[in-house]
């Protein structure tokens, strides 16, 4: 069994109330932060720890807090991203449900530690039920003294608030976020002036995923250098995984960073192997964004090391033979699955959801998605593969937020790894677009 | 200020200038197209992203080039910054990309369409599109609309380059016009029919840089090409009177705001001005209009000014002026 940082108290009856929350040492690391360390120290601490995003672009939190600039007389926010919308991403929700104190708890750390008396949880809106719970668990640490004014008795307030996002995967994009919450369409912002200069109502503010949140309470409790041990290389910690697909236990599960995907996959103490005793085909290791790697690149890299389940070992290789940890959503296809009518769906997905505010992502996502459904459903020419590759081309890099990314490269890489299944389904029409029909040659050769 | 070199020509630039603004007091060809960004409305620009530069050195202090192509309508210069427009085919490929993009769901009927001739998107296609389209599926459509007595609406040839939403915002009080919808679906609203009822509303036409938003009283009367623009002036109440009329013979077929050669307005004008004032006894006429814009109609008798010759007879001598010779 792996070290549980998160999820430790998890399946504890009545965790999700005040009291069972702090007979289980919850709320330790706000008296601990507020009553015996100032601001700075919590910081340090996190930078010490190495803890990366874990919404999906993994970068240093500890660096993120030290760039918010902190001009005098200007309120400083921290906003919470719980907009968990990209298709296969779960453990936000799944942990928010279970644990709200938990997220509550790194709330309050993490507001103490970059001096914001205001802090949002900006919450997916589908995820009512959820906000009920948050909000339900607010109103207990408001009672408790845990918030509100003078907390603790420190002299140091906060007030923090749950806002429902309308259902936009685009809110999930953090200056995009800060407009909705801001009461505004939810347009990602031009960068430069970036969030911790410019942020939510024109103040410095900083965007952290749950999970990040989440686990600023053990690094404050138990120590950076503690939660560096953890993990492998400068992916330090553990990381909640969200398995689906194909496998027999799917599930939110926590781990170290560091299991090989070989184990991850195949172990009965994860996901326990393909369903049914069928093959691996192929995996999307980070959420529906990432490239897509065939059986043998994910098992292994492309040097023939094999793969672990890390920021580092996930995209060795690059684009060639990698892919990214992204938000952690593992979703695992087996050999009946149609890599072609798979893209299909994820190109469908970021169509609809492009906010339409720049020419290439507004007017490639849905190109891509009609060149994709017509070979899907036999209409595809030949020519069509270099054209997706192209158009995938000309959104990725060209656009204001990184939406544009993530439609272009799951299509890029299904080509880039799967061309002769495109290749079968547009010289095959009639047998490709039979129910359930799916190609059964091998994948194409991993070409630079 | 800051030194920057944009296609190997220097320049010396106030701090807080964009890359495009640095560009434009170059002048020429090394000047990036801008579909979205509009000098005088605050906030616009970023989203059409045929202005991508590269900037192959960042600043004198950090020479690392940026990796990924910059907008240059909102990247600030720095000093020592080192541009590459023209002249990096990584920046014309992804240009040409983007004027594809921008076609592909364009109806592409210049032939019946009021803005042909001064058409920004027909000027880009023109400069960097293929020729041919490799799109095949159906292109979106929408019903012509009509926002108000005065304005219509064809959603369908729109590129959302928002410069309409900024100006009902920035000039206008009461606004109701904005963008509903997401991804390509998103079009122009006046949320739900509302019609556009004030004294600046006309100034959406101009700043639209294709044929969606055009003037009901200018619709089909005439090719721009065919008429002629002479600067001229009244003296209005409401706005500073100051206008570009296109005549016809003695006929004014549409009055317009002053637009630079980047087809920016000089100044807003009112609804009075542009549209109720179609008779040549309105206005005081100053003398031909240089229009200095890449677009036909700088190939009609007006290309080069000429001086003090009068268009209409007997006209006050404080009218004369003083055009420069060039």
């Amino acid at each position: 069994m792996g070290l549980k940082i998160l999820t430790e108290h998890i399946n504890v009856p009545g965790i999700e109330t005040l009291e069972v929350y702090r007979k289980h040492g919850g709320y330790k690391s706000v008296e601990k932060a507020i009553k015996t360390m100032t601001p700075d120290e919590v910081v340090e601490e996190v930078k010490t720890s190495g803890l990366r995003g874990r919404g999906g672009a993994g970068f240093p939190t500890g660096m993120k807090w030290s760039f918010l600039a902190k001009p005098e007389g200007v309120p400083r926010y921290l906003v919470c991203n719980a907009d968990e919308s990209e298709p296969g991403t779960f453990k936000d929700r799944w942990f928010m449900e279970k644990n709200p104190h938990a997220l509550i708890e790194g709330m309050i750390t993490s507001s103490f530690a970059l001096g914001a008396n205001t802090s949002y949880i900006y919450i997916r809106g589908e995820l009512l039920f959820v906000l009920r719970i948050l909000e339900k668990a607010i109103a207990e640490a408001y009672a408790a003294g845990l918030l509100g004014k003078n907390i603790l008795g420190s002299g140091y307030d906060l007030d923090l608030h749950v806002a429902p996002g309308g259902g936009a995967y685009i809110c999930g994009e953090e200056t995009a976020l800060l407009e909705s919450l801001e009461g505004k369409r939810g347009n990602p912002r031009n960068k430069p002036p970036f969030p911790a200069v410019k942020g939510l109502f024109q103040c410095p503010t900083v965007v952290n995923n749950v999970e990040t949140i989440s686990a600023v309470p053990w690094i404050v409790n138990n120590g950076g250098a503690e939660y560096a041990k953890i993990g492998i290389g400068r992916s330090t910690g553990t990381k909640l995984i969200s398995a689906s697909g194909n496998i027999n236990k799917p599930g939110v599960y926590e781990i170290e960073l560091g299991v090989p995907v070989e184990e991850f996959i195949y172990s009965e103490e994860y996901c326990g192997g393909i369903w049914k005793g069928k093959q691996l085909k192929a995996v999307v290791p980070g959420g529906s964004s990432v490239p897509i790697l065939p059986a043998e690149l994910i098992l292994k890299t492309a040097a023939g090391e094999p793969r672990l389940m890390s920021y580092e070992s996930l995209s060795d290789g690059g684009f060639v033979s990698g892919s990214m940890l992204g938000s952690g959503a593992f979703i695992v296809f087996d050999e009946d699955q149609c890599i072609v009518r798979n893209t299909w769906n994820y190109a469908r997905f970021y169509h609809h959801e492009s906010c339409g505010q720049c020419s290439p992502c507004r007017e490639g996502t849905g190109w891509m998605e009609r060149v994709l459904h017509r070979i899907e459903y036999g209409h595809g020419h030949q020519q069509d593969i270099d054209l997706l590759v192209s158009v995938a081309k000309q959104i990725e890099g060209n656009t204001i937020c990184p939406l544009g990314d993530a439609a272009a490269w799951p299509v890029a890489a299904a080509i880039r790894h799967f061309r002769h299944e495109f290749e079968w389904h547009i010289n095959n029409p009639q047998e490709a677009t039979a129910p359930g029909a799916v190609y059964r040659g091998q994948p194409a050769a991993v070409t630079a | 200020m800051a030194k920057v070199t944009i296609d190997g020509i220097e320049i010396e630039v106030e701090d807080g200038t964009t890359i495009l603004q640095a560009a434009r007091q170059i002048g020429g060809s090394v000047v990036p197209p801008a579909m979205c960004y509009y000098g005088p409305l605050k906030g616009s620009g970023g989203k059409c992203r045929v202005c991508l530069v590269k900037v192959t050195q960042g600043s004198a202090k950090d020479t690392r080039p940026m990796p990924k192509l910059v907008a240059s309508c909102i990247t600030q210069v720095q000093d020592g910054m080192v541009v590459e427009n023209t002249t990096n085919e990584e920046v014309l490929n992804a240009r040409k990309g983007i004027v594809e993009m921008l076609l592909i769901n364009h109806p592409l009927d210049c032939p019946v369409c009021d803005q042909a001739g001064e058409c920004s998107l027909q000027d880009l296609s023109f400069e960097h599109g293929v020729s041919a389209t490799r799109y095949e599926e159906e292109r979106r459509t929408f019903n012509k609309v009509d926002l108000g007595p005065y304005i219509q609406l064809h959603m369908t040839r729109c590129i959302l380059c928002y410069r309409c939403v900024y100006t009902a915002d920035q000039i206008t009080a009461k606004r109701v016009h904005g963008v509903l919808g997401r991804g390509d679906a998103a079009e122009i609203g006046t949320y739900i029919e509302n019609v556009i009822d004030n004294d600046f509303s006309g100034n959406v036409i101009d700043v639209c840089p294709v044929g969606a938003l055009t003037d009901k009283t200018w619709r089909f009367k005439n090719r721009v090409w065919f008429t002629k623009p002479m600067d001229a002036h009244r003296d209005c109440p409401t706005c500073s009177g100051k206008v570009t009329l296109w005549a016809r013979g003695e006929e004014v077929l549409r009055v317009t705001a002053r637009k630079d050669q980047y087809n920016e307005v000089e100044e807003f004008i009112c609804n009075t001005c542009r549209f109720d004032k179609k008779e040549v006894t309105d206005w005081t006429i100053e003398g031909p209009r240089h229009i200095d814009r890449a677009s036909v109609i700088s190939a009609n008798h007006y290309e080069l000014p000429v001086v003090n010759v009068p268009i209409v007879p007997n006209l006050p001598k404080s009218t004369e002026k003083q055009l420069p010779q060039k």
